[in-house]
């Protein structure tokens, strides 16, 4: 789970991570307010979007009177922010993070997270901050300083150490920078975090290290112990058929420009059954791994969201069964059919565990289902469909 | 032979009494597996279909002498529960809860690096030695025993896998599912190991997924190690970035982790890449026929 600047600097505070003052707005008004609040220039007015890249994009301002707040916020909010990593279609910008302005003498990156082939936790530091870390880590790699934690000892000052000494900070920035390792550590530990960023990590000409920015991801799996945390979703950044599908706990990832729909259990054959309509050369409109205890209810509704899609010209259902038995999935996709209404052609697809009842249902249907016998035909037949 | 199931095995289910346990319990029984304990804590003395029940792991492996544990406990008790068989000194623990949180599972592998025991999966359907032993929740009946060796990040593709050597007449010695999360017990290089120790093991299908470097360490393995035919799948070509994809394992983290990238570097190792899932079983059967002759 993602959350926004403004909410992830909420936790460092929480945890005694320094952060610049400021405050969030949903309005120009309150832009402006928050801004007189702070008393000093200049402010600073940030897009809150969930993506990167948004100073690039034009969501970020420094605006050094009143007037400047005012004149940034409204041309901010409400603005389709496009950034690398928003996509072509960009993101409504719908809410602003509005703060004080801070003399920068350095910026530092710093990043923690859990490792995945060390199962270790990683702090990631460079003196190269303010860059995108992949470019930096792909030109210049010795820029770049790893500290490796065990998650059975924790992190102890030494590892506080090797990454200050690293950045060459000296005297009482070691001390500052070393406590607030200690406590991002903590807070990536305490809240199951899966990437905490801080890009840029400043030290200020008055000889202070502040987080200027934050972002933090959260590991899904472990979401049911983070209450506070659940709250902070925010909607607004979610495709609505993701946010439906959410609901019955289907897995369903939209894909733009995508003209298949596809129904798959598993997430492994799901993707590879994305990349088989590919190569027949047609392109999937989404993921969706109806999981392998899933029931009639669940096709149902994955069924239905896949045909509400405009773009869809056609569906292939592609189930191996295992624990997901052919005939429930059969069942499912028939009663599915016959609420929603099929105007598209839909290619079935079926194997293993009760198969040939599976088969026997769809064609007692009497609905115009097109059976394939294995996957290649199956990508063959969905492809004909997509050619029209 | 095959690799660490075979019909001296002796199971002890986690979570024998919940709704799944019990269901995948049977299922493996059915199929042959010696399942000789259940343990939920508080219902030790009860039974299920006739296997005892025990209020611990310890006290089950005391009384039955399991040397395999199979685990259904839901996520948040999940990482207690391996860490109760590793502590009880369970030689082989087969995880096939789906969600355990990564911090939990780092716990999980530090100590179990520690110990002698080896942790198949979390999230992941399980092991299956044809004819002999299924530990976890796969379509025993598609299985039939042979030489193939098949090790797999994924559940209903490695039966696709399955499926279609069986179309060409290939059997196989052992199935591996390790599972679809970033953090898990046994990885490729473990399995490839083992088959390539195996004398039953003439041939090997490694399908894996985006996300994670595992394939391509795999890959630079078998270029220096393995001798035996290896034919390489990857999931997931065609999968957005920074997006989870089903497996809280598959996701391409910036530029690391594609689909491209696994390829190249099963390619560059000189593995047979199948790059059309429909052709993977008369990829497999080319690429085989002197292996299994």
């Amino acid at each position: 789970m993602k959350i926004h600047e403004f909410q992830a600097k909420q936790l460092f505070q929480k945890y005694g991570v320094p952060i610049p003052r400021g405050k969030a707005a949903f309005s120009v008004d309150e832009a402006k307010q928050i801004g007189a609040e702070l008393g000093v220039f200049p402010v600073v007015v940030k897009a809150q979007i969930h993506a990167g890249g948004r100073g690039k994009g034009g969501g970020v301002k420094l605006a050094k009177t009143a007037a400047e707040v005012e004149k940034y916020a409204s041309s901010i909010l409400g603005m389709t922010l496009v950034t690398h990593q928003t996509g072509p279609e960009g993101k409504l910008v719908k809410k602003l993070l509005i703060e004080e302005g801070l003399p920068i003498a350095k910026e530092l990156y710093l990043s923690v997270l859990p490792d995945r082939g060390t199962a270790k936790i990683v702090f990631m530091a460079s003196e190269a901050g303010g860059m995108d870390i992949e470019e930096v880590a792909a030109k210049t790699p010795e820029k770049i300083i790893k500290v490796y934690i065990d998650p059975l000892v924790g992190m102890k000052g030494y590892h506080a150490n090797e990454l200050a000494f690293g950045l060459n900070l000296t005297g009482d920035l070691v001390k500052q920078f070393t406590a607030m390792a200690m406590k991002l550590y903590k807070m990536c530990v305490d809240y199951d975090c899966s990437l905490v960023e801080i890009n840029p990590l400043i030290l200020t000409k008055d000889g202070r290290v502040i987080a200027l920015d934050g972002k933090i991801n959260f590991d899904d799996n472990a979401m049911y112990r983070h209450k506070d945390i659940q709250e902070w979703r925010d909607l607004d950044e979610e495709d609505p058929s993701e946010v439906e599908a959410s609901k019955y706990e289907l897995n369903y990832i939209k894909m733009p420009s995508g003209n298949i729909g596809n129904m798959v259990n598993g997430a492994g054959l799901a993707m590879a059954t994305m990349d088989l309509i590919q190569q027949a050369g047609a392109a999937p409109a989404n993921f969706l791994d109806v999981g392998g205890g899933a029931s009639a209810e669940q096709v149902e509704n994955g069924f239905r969201i896949i045909l509400a899609d405009p773009s869809v010209k056609g569906v292939l259902i592609n189930i191996f069964g295992g624990i997901l038995r052919c005939d429930r999935l059969a069942n499912g996709v028939v009663e599915a059919a016959k609420k929603v209404g099929i105007k598209v052609p839909v290619v079935i697809r079926m194997e293993g565990t009760n198969v040939e009842e599976g088969r026997s249902i769809l064609d007692k249907s009497g609905l115009n289902l097109i059976t394939a016998k294995d996957v290649s035909d199956a990508a063959q037949k969905i492809a004909a469909v997509a050619k029209g | 032979m095959s690799i660490w199931v075979d019909r001296n095995t002796r199971l002890v289910v986690q979570g024998i009494t919940g709704r799944e346990g019990q269901f995948h319990t049977i299922n493996c029984k059915n199929y042959g597996t010696n399942v000789v304990a259940g343990v939920t804590p508080g219902k030790g003395g009860q039974s299920v279909e006739g296997i005892p029940v025990f209020n611990t792991v310890a006290k089950a492996v005391k009384e039955t002498g399991a040397n395999a544990a199979m685990v259904f406990v839901p996520p948040p008790f999940c990482a207690d529960a391996i860490l109760e068989s590793i502590d009880a000194g369970v030689p082989l623990i087969v995880a096939i809860t789906e969600g355990i949180p990564v911090m939990d599972m780092m716990k999980v592998k530090n100590f179990l690096a520690k110990s002698k025991s080896r942790l198949i999966g979390p999230n992941c359907p399980g092991i299956i030695t044809p004819g002999q032993c299924k530990i976890g929740i796969q379509p025993g009946h598609i299985h039939s025993p042979g030489h193939v060796g098949i090790v797999s990040r994924s559940g209903t593709l490695t039966y696709e896998a399955v499926h279609q050597i069986q179309q060409f007449g290939m059997g196989q010695s052992t199935v591996i599912g390790i599972g679809g999360d970033p953090v898990n017990g046994t990885n490729f290089i473990d399995c490839l190991t083992a088959f390539n120790a195996d004398p039953e093991t003439k041939a090997i299908i490694m399908v894996g997924e985006i996300g994670g470097s595992a394939e391509e360490e795999a890959a630079d393995f078998i270029k220096k190690n393995v001798k035996k035919p290896v034919i390489g799948f990857i999931a997931g070509l065609t999968a957005p970035p920074g997006r989870r994809m089903g497996h809280a394992g598959a996701i391409i983290s910036g530029s690391s982790g594609t689909a491209q990238g696994k390829i190249k570097a099963m390619r560059e190792a000189g593995l047979t890449v199948v790059e059309n899932l429909g052709e993977m079983g008369k990829i497999a059967k080319d690429a085989f026929a002197a292996a299994l002759k």
